[in-house]
């Protein structure tokens, strides 16, 4: 029965058929695989929100101990490069204006004076606030090493440190531990967006839709064979990356890996079908892969990769939660590092099969629109 | 034999009289290419409606300024006190305090994420205050897989604490060492101020690069670069007149997303206009010569568009200040840093609008970007040629 709505061979030599046309080309291969992985050894580096190799100015007016002490230690601060030290206060706003220190100390004449007489010493700190998250982070680092200077005038009087702060899941704060589980799914959602938009796009620039319409494949077929590929292909990054995260950059790997598994299927599967309804509406690959932009940047953007979600106002709150790689980086962040418990996974997994199942059904409608 | 030879000498003599530059024939294939990208309404999706919706992300998504973010108090001392520290905390408006009694109740909502941190004021809290011990007075717990906000956590639980106590002990010294620390250009320290100007860059490269890489890619996969290379036009003729509509988009892109900037979200514009139009343009050069040696290298949308994703705009957005800062990072990386056009861009965006026209720092920038730039266009040149033979 050739007329079948559903065929097993049909469906196996379609999927064939788009896993070649997707991979035969040797450089199409090369440029699935290799730049998502460069990238994240790349930017698992880069993504750093710590200040480091600064270049800090002083222009010391003060010829007493404290200042030479203050001095001193930020020579040996481990975040400062250079000290870069000015004899007038015009060349420190030069300095900060052409971006070439981060912050610029500036120490009165009476600054020694004034701790000797039991007074605080008052140094004014110009920062360059176009970084001004660096810049705030600069000031604490600073703050930090007056403090020690200040410990030593009184060294008697020590005041308890009121608080002992502990960081669960990740004491040292590494960064790295952070962005390597998120960039593992901001990559993979990249490419199968892209596999997929082109999917039907490319058949119909190129003219072989209507053979593939008037071939006796059914639209179950078409989608199942279209999405196949990208599913696989997203999956294999995924998991490629997530391993990297493992053995490479030995990223404590607590919670379960099969709930870590079945989200990441779900998640390549509501960014196939995001694809493939953005492909169904694209007459032509330029648009396919401009909307897949389109939609893909604002989406990785209001995820809580590059900042939180509660930091953002709450109607965008909302928007984020219909976002697949929103749930995701939760799973991902919290398998890794957190051992999170199948009942947490499970209240971020059933949001993504929800968005998963809606964005296959509308991208189903969508096609079936398309081929009549 | 010789013959033979000077006639094909004859031959290329005429073929280049006819690919002399010519005003007209250039500005006729403008035309044409100009139709040709605003028939597409994806051109104009992406010149118009992503910058607006990129720049509206960056001014209310994108927040590296944390506020309410979720925390726990736990009171387990019944004393005064600790209702008092507990009521500092609930006032401060960067956190949204949970309160609670016993930290077994905290310590899951950490791993579910619903807390980013929790405070603890213990059972003897009272003794140790009164006590003035080394002991510390609270815990303070932070949820380390969001580095950043446990950072926040830390920084803001631990200043309650300190002010709180400091307000209790008058007696308490002044500090010997104290910073006055006063932000340039952006006293408000909004993150959106910084963030803004360089999300200019990123919309740039995104028309710059990704759109020429896209389209320039289709001519070659459909044939039809051939077929425009064999008329008369030169190549320079055909490439000034694929990219100018290009260039002319991304400097009208960039003017509406300054004036937005300006107008409804409130950065300031403490340089000029024409720095401003100088920079872009310059920019422009290395954006449009990536895209074009992009797909004089990949001549199929799929390649290009892969390859204008990973070298074009991640790059843009990862290793160009814009975010992250390149300073920060490891040597090899802030090698490789150097390469990418859009880290000369986004330092000088941030300098235009915040801080003025400062010529120190936009010449090297300017200088770069158009070397950055020349370089692109001779490699595209030379692999367009060879392409032909």
């Amino acid at each position: 029965m050739l007329t079948s709505a559903f065929s097993l061979t049909r469906l196996r030599a379609q999927f064939i058929k788009e896993v070649l046309s997707t991979l035969r080309d040797p450089r199409s291969r090369l440029v699935v695989f290799v730049p998502p992985i460069m990238q994240l050894l790349v930017f698992a580096f880069a993504a750093t929100l710590e200040v480091r190799n600064v270049d800090i100015a002083i222009y010391n007016q003060d010829a007493g101990r404290w200042s030479h002490e203050l001095v001193q230690r930020l020579d040996s601060a481990d975040f400062i490069t250079q000290v870069r030290r000015v004899d007038r206060q015009r060349q420190l706003h030069a300095l900060i204006d052409r971006g070439e220190v981060i912050a610029a100390l500036s120490i009165p004449v009476d600054f020694s004076r004034a701790i000797a007489a039991g007074d605080s010493g008052q140094a004014q700190v110009l920062v360059d606030g176009r970084r001004s998250n660096s810049g705030q982070i600069t000031v604490a680092y600073l703050s930090t090493i007056a403090a020690e200077v200040g410990a030593e005038v009184v060294p008697d009087a020590q005041t308890p440190t009121p608080v002992v702060v502990r960081h669960w899941f990740n004491p040292n704060l590494i960064y790295r531990w952070f962005i390597v589980p998120g960039l593992s799914g901001i990559l993979a959602l990249f490419s199968a967006l892209i596999i997929t938009s082109l999917s039907i796009s490319r058949e119909r620039e190129l003219g072989t839709f209507d053979q593939l319409l008037v071939s006796p494949t059914s639209t179950p077929e078409i989608i199942i064979s279209k999405s196949l590929p990208a599913l696989a292909i997203g999956t294999l990054l995924g998991l490629f990356m997530i391993g990297a995260g493992v053995f490479l950059f030995r990223i404590p790997f607590t919670g379960s890996f099969g709930l870590l598994l079945a989200s990441l299927v779900l998640f390549i599967a509501s960014v196939v079908g995001i694809g493939l309804m953005i492909s169904a509406v694209s007459m032509t690959q330029q648009q396919a892969i401009l909307g897949a932009f389109a939609i893909g940047v604002p989406a990785v953007l209001m995820s809580g990769f590059a900042t939180p979600v509660e930091n953002m106002p709450v109607y965008l709150q909302w928007l984020a939660q219909a976002i697949p790689l929103t749930h995701f980086l939760i799973i991902v962040e919290g398998s890794f590092l957190k051992a999170m418990p199948p009942a947490d996974i499970l209240a971020s997994l059933w949001p993504l099969a929800l968005i998963a199942l809606v964005s296959l059904t509308m991208a189903t409608f969508f096609v079936r629109g398309r081929l009549q | 034999m010789s013959g033979e030879n000077s006639s094909r000498r004859a031959d290329r003599a005429s073929a280049e009289n006819v690919r002399r530059f010519d005003p007209q024939r250039l500005w006729a294939l403008v035309i044409k290419e100009s139709l040709q990208a605003l028939r597409d309404p994806s051109t104009l999706l992406i010149a118009f409606v992503l910058p607006v919706v990129l720049l509206l992300l960056f001014a209310y998504a994108v927040s590296l300024d944390a506020k309410d973010v979720r925390t726990g108090v736990v009171i387990e001392s019944p004393g005064a006190s600790a209702q008092e520290l507990a009521a500092a905390f609930s006032a401060t408006r960067f956190l949204d305090v949970h309160v609670a009694h016993d930290r077994r109740e905290v310590a899951d909502k950490l791993v579910s994420g619903a807390l980013r941190g929790y405070v603890v004021i213990p059972q003897d809290f009272e003794q140790r205050l009164a006590q003035h011990a080394s002991e510390p007075l609270v815990q303070i717990i932070t949820d380390g897989s969001y580095p950043n906000t446990a950072s926040y956590v830390e920084n803001y639980a631990s200043g309650v604490v300190q002010t709180w106590r400091d307000g209790l002990d008058v007696t308490t010294p002044a500090q010997p060492i104290v910073l006055e620390p006063r932000y340039w250009y952006n006293p408000e320290l909004e993150s959106r101020r910084s963030l803004i100007p360089g999300a200019i860059a990123i919309i740039m490269t995104i028309i710059g690069t990704m759109l020429t890489a896209l389209v320039v890619a289709r001519e070659w996969e459909r044939g039809t670069m051939e077929a425009v290379l064999s008329t008369p036009a030169s190549v320079v003729e055909i490439l000034i007149g694929k990219l100018l509509p290009y260039f002319v988009l991304g400097m009208l892109s960039t003017l509406s997303a300054a004036a937005l900037a300006v107008f409804v979200f409130g950065v300031p514009m403490r340089g000029s206009v024409a720095a401003l139009l100088l920079l872009s343009a310059v920019f422009m050069v290395p954006a449009l010569g990536q895209g074009l040696l992009i797909s004089s290298l990949a001549r199929n949308q799929f390649l290009a568009a892969q390859i204008a994703l990973f070298s074009g705009f991640l790059p843009a957005f990862m290793l160009s200040d814009f975010l992250y800062e390149i300073e920060a990072m490891p040597a090899p990386i802030r090698a490789i840093t150097w390469a990418v056009p859009a880290r000369y861009f986004v330092v000088s965006l941030k300098t235009v609008f915040l801080a003025g026209d400062i010529w120190a720092v936009f010449l090297p920038n300017l200088a770069a970007m158009a070397a950055i730039g020349t370089l692109f266009f001779i490699i595209a040149k030379r692999a367009t040629r060879k392409n032909l033979e």
